[in-house]
């Protein structure tokens, strides 16, 4: 059992895995997607009621909650990659790692981006200081200083080793966001994120609220699988597959 | 349909959002399929240009270096 | 030796790039935290007098009130202890209304009205079609009339 895993684990044998998963997880994310997008627009309310009568721009949570998460989520794993390369000291896990980062970093700024148009029509702003807003927008700059700091090693072991750091260290800014919402009072509190939980918002938006969530994570790993192989292809260009698998797929 | 459109008045913000949501993640995956397809053929130059000489030698190849001395 | 002092400042930079941004983020989020007052704490006069500073509380339901220029609003501002009266000229975020919470930004004046310059409304987290909005408040129609008169009569709640 063990064995089997030490054997995905060099990048040889993954290459191929990620190359097949690839067409399956763009196919999933398509279909949700769509499925989610349909339902959010077509299927759901276009206003809210109660005590927060949001209008139609109520359907930016279909795009800014998943996300947001997927911004917290591809954290984790950049993280864990990162710890796991220091640990282990595999060549994939540093790979895997960096292949995270740009992804990570698109969510994140759309997060911040679909919230700040979320923001102005509601709050009435399209920024401000929030706990959660603040910590979010930090995300930001680990994502871009993980890549900043990867690009200003040549050295790419060195790079991997110091990036890593990074993203460990940084990794202290997840539960803060995911913890930065309201003091109990929430009339007591500049905070303008509420505490949030799945049973306050209706079936008919959380339904498409998370076919969208699991649309991006899904679209997360075909895109981190694709840059994963690139990334996979220019480190090992000295081994002695990656001219087979070049004479294959340039041919092909 | 126009109705669709103009999501009640608020068609900047709910479009704004989604349009740059999907339209972010067609630049990657764009950004993603040439930076494979230059990687390939990158990767492909090189080996061409190493392989007489490693066939030759047998030594490790060197990396990156970009004008061989013939 | 070129190359690595390049790549040392290059590093350097891209380090004290994310301290500086997380720096600046973390100082902006403190001030922001510390000039926030609560209605209570205005009346106690713990408040700057003369510095811009953040209020919030729930709107007190029935104190909004239009001015004839059609711009400027009046309303009141509770935390459930205490009440400030607010001016503002402009136009109200969509979700500002009365019993539902608000931050303001601004500064109180000699004659104790808090002038602001930016008024945020919140919201709670519930995200219900009007529908079943309807529905769940008629089934608990007694809690918010409960409600209703205790931010009508603030002083006699002590939360």
């Amino acid at each position: 059992m063990t064995i089997n895993w030490f054997k995905f684990a060099s990048p040889a044998a993954f290459y191929p895995i990620a190359g097949r998963l690839i067409p399956w997880f763009s196919r999933v994310a398509l279909a949700l997607v769509l499925i989610g997008l349909f339902w959010g627009f077509f299927l759901t309310a276009d206003q809210l009621g109660g005590s927060n009568p949001q209008k139609e721009y109520y359907r930016i949570i279909y795009v800014h909650v998943p996300a947001a998460w997927m911004s917290m989520w591809l954290y984790l794993v950049l993280a864990g990659w990162s710890a796991i390369g220091l640990v282990f000291n595999t060549r994939l896990s540093f790979m895997m790692a960096k292949a995270v980062a740009p992804t990570g970093a698109i969510f994140t700024f759309l997060a911040l981006w679909t919230g700040a148009l979320w923001g102005r029509p509601s709050w009435g702003t399209y920024w401000d200081w929030d706990p959660r807003l603040t910590s979010e927008l930090l995300l930001f700059f680990l994502y871009i200083g993980y890549i900043a700091l990867h690009s200003a090693i040549d050295d790419t072991r060195r790079a991997d080793r110091a990036a890593a750091l990074l993203a460990i260290v940084g990794l202290v800014m997840v539960p803060v966001i995911f913890l930065s919402i309201n003091c109990p009072d929430p009339n007591q509190c500049a905070a303008l994120h509420q505490r949030s939980d799945p049973g306050s918002i209706h079936l008919s938006i959380l339904i498409p609220m998370l076919t969208m969530t699991l649309g991006l994570w899904s679209y997360s790993f075909a895109a981190v699988f694709a840059r994963l192989r690139t990334i996979i292809l220019t480190r090992e260009s000295d081994n002695a597959w990656v001219r087979d698998v070049i004479a294959q797929e340039t041919t092909a | 349909m126009m109705e669709f459109f103009s999501q009640g008045g608020y068609a900047g913000y709910v479009w704004g959002a989604f349009g740059m949501t999907f339209g972010l993640l067609l630049i990657e995956v764009l950004q993603l399929r040439s930076s494979r397809k230059t990687t390939l053929t990158r990767i492909g130059r090189l080996l061409r240009l190493r392989a007489p000489r490693q066939a030759s030698t047998g030594a490790d190849p060197q990396r990156g270096t970009s004008g061989p001395t013939s | 030796m070129k190359a690595r002092q390049k790549r040392l400042v290059l590093v350097g930079l891209a380090l004290v790039g994310v301290a500086g941004a997380t720096t600046l983020a973390l100082s902006a989020l403190q001030s922001n935290i510390s000039y926030f007052f609560s209605p209570s704490q205005v009346m106690a006069s713990e408040h700057p007098t003369d510095a811009v500073f953040r209020v919030g509380g729930l709107v007190v339901k029935d104190t909004l009130a239009r001015q004839e220029d059609g711009l400027t609003v009046h309303f009141k501002v509770t935390d459930n202890a205490a009440v400030v009266p607010v001016s503002y000229t402009g136009i109200l975020p969509d979700l500002f209304s009365e019993g539902q919470g608000v931050v303001a930004k601004g500064r109180i004046g000699t004659d104790g009205v808090f002038y602001a310059e930016e008024v945020l409304a919140k919201h709670d987290e519930s995200y219900m079609p009007p529908e079943v909005a309807d529905t769940l408040q008629t089934a608990h129609v007694d809690g918010i009339v409960e409600q209703t008169t205790g931010t009508n009569t603030p002083r006699s709640m002590t939360q």
